[in-house]
């Protein structure tokens, strides 16, 4: 387990994502109203790619003909079978229990942080005075 | 932590995956076909276009849950429609599953089911021709379905009879949706050809046939087009061992492309219940109809049922046949299968190895 530099905040603006490879992994970064996520690149299902997903929101129904829109731009769809999953949590909305997106917690760490830290920079360098996102592979 | 999940390999002998997929779909547009279009039927297209038998100008019948019901991922990205670029489709599909033969389904253009009857019969001869150059020439692994002008049985067996024998082809293709249910006589010249030049039969689910979606009605939802195959297949299955096409062609053989195929056995199971008592009305059926199902039909794997106990499914095979299954990506479409994730992991080495490709090999001859 290392904590590791992955990406500068700045470089995802609100809404975008980017795909990144940590430790091996391919994991996918979102920006959801400033706030960041991290998810594996990999649905659960049968592996299709998430970061070539749409992001969507969630729409529910408490009965026929009444629907909610909720969740907006925080729902990410496999780009194949279409499953959806909650940004958030890596959770699927149709079955929660057993498929679902592995989450990692992401930090936004100011630089001048993690000049000193036990941090493992990627491979990009790491300017004092800039915000990075940071998780634990 | 969670450990790396590494991919599993299909065939514990070797690296190789082995895979031969049962249902590929390239996509031509008019232009790749005009070479092979005399001036007449260029000039036709370009004023009047094609009228499929349906009520509407163009379009799905139902809307798609993607652009194009394709993969988010494999739009060329040097431009044009999925599938429309052999050099992506060998990048994203064959070469990266290491597939060893493609079998060819062709949606749109192929001049099936257009309703001027002639310029179907030209569509189908130029896109048949176009084939060739775009896809089965270039690329060996790649082997077309030849595409007739079905609802013109004399014609489609002309066409039959043009191509067969040429490597290029592998089995005639028909859609599900036709103006009448596939067991009828109009349709025996091309079971009758395709069966006598030893081509199997491909009935890809789909098409537009002017009947409702549904044998109640239109249906509200794509979600009902999806689950309605298997309903409709029934019905065209029904229609092709009552009718009796296999005691009039025992060599033919039926491949079922994306109809699913949990549906079989109780469509068996029902027949041969009612055939006890209603033979007399069928007396050309010489046998109990489940008996045709299992020595004549053939299923493609994509979209296959996924039962809450994989258990299930594996029973469900084990009843249509463990030689009569055949792999399917469904290439490019949205709900390709992943050759490595589609079946269950207590599928044994042997019955994988025969789904995966030595079912495909042995039906369509390959090497």
């Amino acid at each position: 387990m290392a904590r590791r530099v992955v990406a500068r905040a700045g470089e995802i603006e609100p809404g975008a994502r980017k795909l990144v490879e940590v430790a091996g992994r391919a994991i996918v970064l979102f920006n959801i109203g400033g706030e960041f996520f991290a998810l594996a690149n990999r649905c659960p299902h049968k592996n299709g790619e998430l970061c070539k997903g749409r992001i969507t929101g969630l729409v529910s129904s408490p009965e026929p003909g009444v629907y909610d829109y909720t969740h907006q731009g925080e729902v990410i769809r496999c780009p194949w079978h279409g499953w959806e999953f909650h940004i958030r949590t890596g959770k699927s909305w149709c079955d929660p229990r057993t498929m679902n997106a592995r989450a990692y917690d992401v930090k936004v760490e100011k630089g001048a942080m993690l000049v000193e830290g036990p941090y493992v920079a990627e491979t990009f360098p790491v300017r004092v005075e800039d915000e990075y996102l940071v998780i634990e592979v | 932590m969670t450990s790396e999940v590494l991919h599993p390999s299909l065939d514990p002998a070797s690296n190789r995956l082995c895979v031969i997929d049962c249902d590929i779909h390239p996509k031509d547009s008019i232009d790749d076909i005009k070479p092979y279009l005399a001036q007449r039927w260029i000039d036709y297209l370009a004023t009047y276009g094609t009228r499929a038998r349906h009520g509407f100008q163009s379009g799905f019948m139902y809307p798609k849950s993607q652009p194009q019901a394709a993969r988010r991922d494999s739009w060329p990205p040097d431009g044009g429609l999925p599938a429309s670029n052999l050099k992506f489709m060998q990048d994203q599909l064959l070469d990266f599953y290491d597939i060893e033969y493609g079998v060819l389904n062709f949606l749109s253009p192929t001049g099936q089911g257009v309703q001027n009857s002639d310029l179907s019969v030209a569509m189908a001869y130029a896109c048949n021709e176009a084939h060739r150059d775009r896809w089965t020439g270039p690329d060996k692994r790649l082997k077309a379905s030849i595409v007739v002008p079905y609802e013109d049985g004399a014609a489609s067996a002309k066409e039959i009879a043009r191509l067969a024998g040429m490597p290029d082809y592998a089995q005639v293709q028909l859609l599900s949706r036709m103006s009448e249910l596939a067991g009828k006589k109009r349709y025996w010249p091309i079971y009758e050809a395709a069966s006598e030049l030893g081509l199997p039969v491909g009935i890809h689910v789909f098409g537009y046939s002017g009947w409702a979606s549904t044998n109640g009605g239109w249906a509200s939802f794509y979600i009902e087009e999806m689950a309605e195959h298997c309903t409709s297949c029934q019905a065209l299955l029904t229609s092709l061992i009552v009718e009796g096409v296999f005691e009039q062609f025992p060599k033919l053989k039926v491949v079922l492309i994306e109809a699913g195929f949990a549906w079989l056995p109780a469509l068996g199971y029902r027949l041969d219940k009612h055939w006890k008592k209603l033979r007399g009305e069928v007396p050309h059926l010489k046998r109990a109809p489940s008996e045709y199902i299992r020595d004549h039909v053939y299923v493609t794997t994509q979209p296959m049922e996924e039962t809450e106990k994989p258990e299930h499914l594996l029973q469900i095979m084990d009843w249509v046949g463990w030689d009569k299954i055949l792999f399917a990506t469904d290439y490019p479409h949205w709900d390709f299968d992943d050759p490595r994730y589609a079946f269950p992991t207590t599928l044994t080495p042997e019955r994988r190895r025969q789904v995966l490709s030595e079912n495909a090999r042995k039906l369509y001859g390959f090497a």
